[in-house]
C-alpha cells in the first residue's frame, strides 16, 4: 500500500527525514512512531503530495507518488495535524464542501455520504451551529468524517485521538478495527503508545528523520526469555533459584528461566507461594524510549552538569542517539 | 471547483460587508451632495462630482471615481490576499490538495472568484450609484451645453461640447466599468501571487496595497517618468476618456495593456511558485 525507497527531504541545510524505506502492506493496521520534531509529519505530507521529496520514491497504492497524485489521493482519506474547518460554516456545510471539492462524485448522493460519515464518527445529530463553536473532541470527530467520505482504501492519520476523551479513544479505535476489517489500510502516527500497542499490528519508528526499526508488533514483543515472579515470600524464591534471579523489586523478581509451567512447579512443590508468574514481554513504551532520543521539542542546555542532571531517561537514550 | 470557490465567497459575511461599504460610500456622498447641494469645484474634489448636479445619470462614474483610489483595491487586495493564504492559515489547503484538488484547479478556482467577485463590486458600485443618482439628482436629459477642459467638466456633456444620449452615456459607463475591473484585476493577480508566497493573507493583502501605493508614489514624481509608463497605478484614471467626445483611446489601450501584462506576469508567477511549493501549514 505505502511503499517508499531511501526517502529524504532537506529543508536547507536540515535533514528532516533521512534514507526512510517504510513498507506497508495492503490490509496493515500500520503505527508510525517517534518523538516529536523526528520527521513523521513530513513523510505523511510526502506520502499525501503536499511536500515534495529532495530524493527517493514513493508509491501508494502500487502508483508513483507524487505523480499519480489525482488517481492516488481519491482513494485516501487522510488526518494531518489535527483537523480543520471553515469555522463560520457548520460542520455539514464543511463536508458538503470538501466533498464537492474533490474528484467528481454523485451530487445526488453528497448528502447520504454525510450522513454516513457523520454516523460513523459519533455525529449524526450535529445542528448547524459553525464549527467554531465545537469542542476539541467534536473537530476531531469532524475531521475524521472528512477522511473517511469516499471510503477510501488506505487511511493515513496524524493523530486521530488527539482531544478524544477515553471514551472517545476507544469508540476511535472500535472505528478504526471496523474500517481495517472491512479491508481498508490504516496509518497512524501517534504518540499514545498504548493505542498504537491495542490498534497496530505493525509499527515503523523514526527517530531524528532515520527509520530504526519496522516490524510486526508481535515479533517486537515476543517473550524475552525471561519470566517474571511475584510472591508473598521474594526472599524464599530467590534463595531457590539462586543463580538464576537477575533483578528484584520488592514482591517482584524477574528470573532468567524460559519455562513458565516447570518454574512453577518447582517452586509450588516446594511450598512457596506464587501469586503471579508471567513472561516477561518488553512493552512498546521501553522499545521506543530505548531507541529514540528526546524529542526536538526538548532543548537542554548546551553543556554543564546542571543539563544532565535534569534528563532522567537514563542510559538506554544515550544509546538510542548514537544509531 | 469554481462551484465549490463560488460557494465559499457567497458565504464568507465579510464579502457581502465590504461590498455594501462600496455601495454605500457612493451613495453616502449622493446624499451629501443633494442635501446641501454644495459641490465641490469644478477641479477639487474626486473627479466628475461637480458635474451630477444637472444630472444624476453621469453619478456611476463618479461613484467609481469616488471607490476607486483606496476603497476598491482594498478590497481587491484582500479578496485576492486571501485566497490561497487564507486556506493556508486556516489549515485547509494540506486537506484540499489531499482531496485532491490539483492545484493549478484551486489556483484557477481563486482566480476565478477573485474576478467574480471584482465584477460584482464594480457593478453593484455603479448600478447602485446609477439608482442613488436618479433618484437624487433627477435624470434631466443631457444639456448640450458647452464644456469646459477640466475632466471634472465632461460629465453632462463630453468634453467636446456635443450632448449625449442616454444610451450613448451607458454605453460609455459599461466601457468604464469594464476598464476599471481590467485594473482591479492587476491588482487581484498581485495579491494572489503574494498569496502563494505567505501563509498570512494579512500579510499578503498589505504587500499588494504596498505595491499600489509606491506605484502611485512614483506616477507623481517627475524624477520617476521614465518608468512611469510601466506602473500599475499609471493608467487608473484612464477610463475618464470613455467620458469625452470622441472617446480618446491611446490612454485606455495603453492601461489595458498594461494591465494585462501585469495579470499575465503575476498569474504565471503565482502557478510557478504555488505548482513546486511545499505546503508546511
Amino acid at each position: 500500500m505505502i511503499v517508499t525507497r531511501s526517502l529524504t527531504k532537506r529543508f536547507g541545510s536540515f535533514l528532516a527525514v533521512d534514507q526512510v524505506s517504510l513498507d506497508v502492506r495492503e490490509g496493515d493496521r500500520y503505527g508510525f512512531l517517534g518523538p516529536n520534531g523526528s520527521g513523521k509529519t513530513t513523510v505523511i505530507r510526502m506520502l499525501l503530495g503536499l511536500v515534495y521529496a529532495t530524493s527517493g520514491q514513493i508509491e501508494v497504492l502500487g502508483k508513483p507518488m507524487p505523480a499519480s497524485g489525482p488517481e492516488v489521493l481519491a482513494q485516501v482519506g487522510s488526518l494531518v495535524e489535527g483537523p480543520s474547518a471553515y469555522r463560520h460554516l457548520s460542520g455539514r456545510a464543511n463536508l458538503a464542501l470538501i466533498d464537492a471539492a474533490g474528484p467528481a462524485g454523485s451530487r445526488r448522493s453528497r448528502q447520504a455520504r454525510i450522513a454516513e460519515a457523520l454516523e460513523r464518527v459519533g455525529l449524526a445529530g450535529i445542528d448547524n451551529r459553525a464549527v467554531a463553536k465545537y469542542s476539541l473532541g467534536m473537530r476531531q470527530r469532524l475531521g475524521l468524517a472528512a477522511a473517511l467520505l469516499r471510503a477510501p482504501r488506505l487511511l493515513i492519520l496524524d493523530e486521530p485521538a488527539n482531544g478524544l476523551d477515553p471514551r472517545g479513544i476507544r469508540e476511535m479505535r472500535d472505528l478504526m478495527t471496523a474500517l481495517n476489517e472491512a479491508g481498508t489500510t490504516i496509518f497512524l502516527s501517534s504518540h499514545q503508545l498504548s493505542e498504537v500497542e491495542q490498534l497496530c499490528g505493525r509499527v515503523g519508528i523514526i527517530d531524528r528523520g532515520r527509520l530504526i526499526l519496522q516490524d510486526d508488533l508481535a515479533t517486537l514483543q515476543a517473550p524475552t526469555g525471561r519470566l517474571v515472579i511475584r510472591s508473598t515470600d521474594p526472599g524464599r524464591v530467590a534463595a531457590a533459584l539462586d543463580g538464576q534471579v537477575q533483578h528484584r523489586d520488592g514482591d517482584l523478581l524477574i528470573v532468567a528461566a524460559p519455562d513458565a509451567a516447570a518454574l512453577n512447579a518447582r517452586l509450588v512443590s516446594a511450598g512457596i507461594p506464587v501469586d503471579e508468574l508471567r513472561p516477561e514481554r518488553r512493552s512498546l513504551e521501553d522499545l521506543v524510549l530505548s531507541l529514540t532520543s528526546a524529542g526536538a521539542d526538548r532543548v537542554d542546555r548546551p553543556a554543564g552538569p546542571g543539563a544532565q542532571a535534569g534528563d532522567g531517561d537514563g542510559p538506554d537514550q544515550k544509546d538510542g542517539g548514537s544509531r | 471547483m469554481i462551484r465549490v470557490e463560488l460557494v465559499k465567497l457567497a458565504r464568507r459575511p465579510r464579502n457581502w460587508v465590504s461590498l455594501a461599504l462600496l455601495c454605500g460610500l457612493p451613495v453616502l456622498v449622493a446624499v451629501f451632495v443633494a442635501v446641501t447641494h454644495l459641490a465641490p469645484p469644478p477641479g477639487q474634489g474626486p473627479v466628475l462630482l461637480s458635474d451630477v448636479l444637472s444630472s444624476g445619470s453621469l453619478y456611476p462614474a463618479a461613484a467609481l471615481a469616488i471607490v476607486l483610489p483606496v476603497f476598491l483595491p482594498i478590497a481587491v487586495a484582500v479578496i485576492g490576499g486571501d485566497s490561497i493564504a487564507g486556506e493556508a492559515g486556516s489549515g485547509m489547503l494540506r486537506y484540499l490538495l489531499a482531496r485532491p484538488v490539483g492545484r493549478a484547479r484551486l489556483l484557477t478556482a481563486k482566480l476565478v472568484a477573485v474576478v467574480v467577485y471584482v465584477l460584482t463590486a464594480v457593478v453593484l458600485v455603479a448600478g447602485t450609484a446609477y439608482v442613488a443618482g436618479i433618484l437624487l439628482f433627477g435624470s434631466q436629459p443631457v444639456a448640450a451645453t458647452p464644456g469646459g477642459v477640466t475632466a471634472s467638466n465632461l460629465a453632462a456633456t463630453s468634453l467636446s461640447g456635443s450632448g449625449l444620449t442616454p444610451g450613448d452615456l451607458l454605453l460609455r459607463i459599461a466601457g468604464a466599468v469594464a476598464f476599471i475591473s481590467v485594473s482591479m484585476l492587476g491588482v487581484g493577480a498581485i495579491a494572489l501571487f503574494l498569496s502563494t508566497v505567505t501563509d498570512s493573507s494579512l500579510g499578503a493583502a498589505l504587500g499588494a496595497l504596498a505595491v499600489l501605493i509606491t506605484s502611485q508614489v512614483l506616477v507623481t514624481l517627475n524624477s520617476a517618468s521614465a518608468i512611469s509608463p510601466y506602473l500599475p497605478t499609471r493608467y487608473w484614471l484612464a477610463w475618464l476618456d470613455f467620458f469625452r467626445d470622441p472617446i480618446l483611446w491611446r490612454n485606455i489601450d495603453r492601461g489595458l495593456a498594461v494591465q494585462g501584462v501585469y495579470v499575465a506576469v503575476f498569474l504565471a508567477a503565482a502557478w510557478a511558485h504555488f505548482a513546486t511549493k511545499d505546503i508546511a501549514s
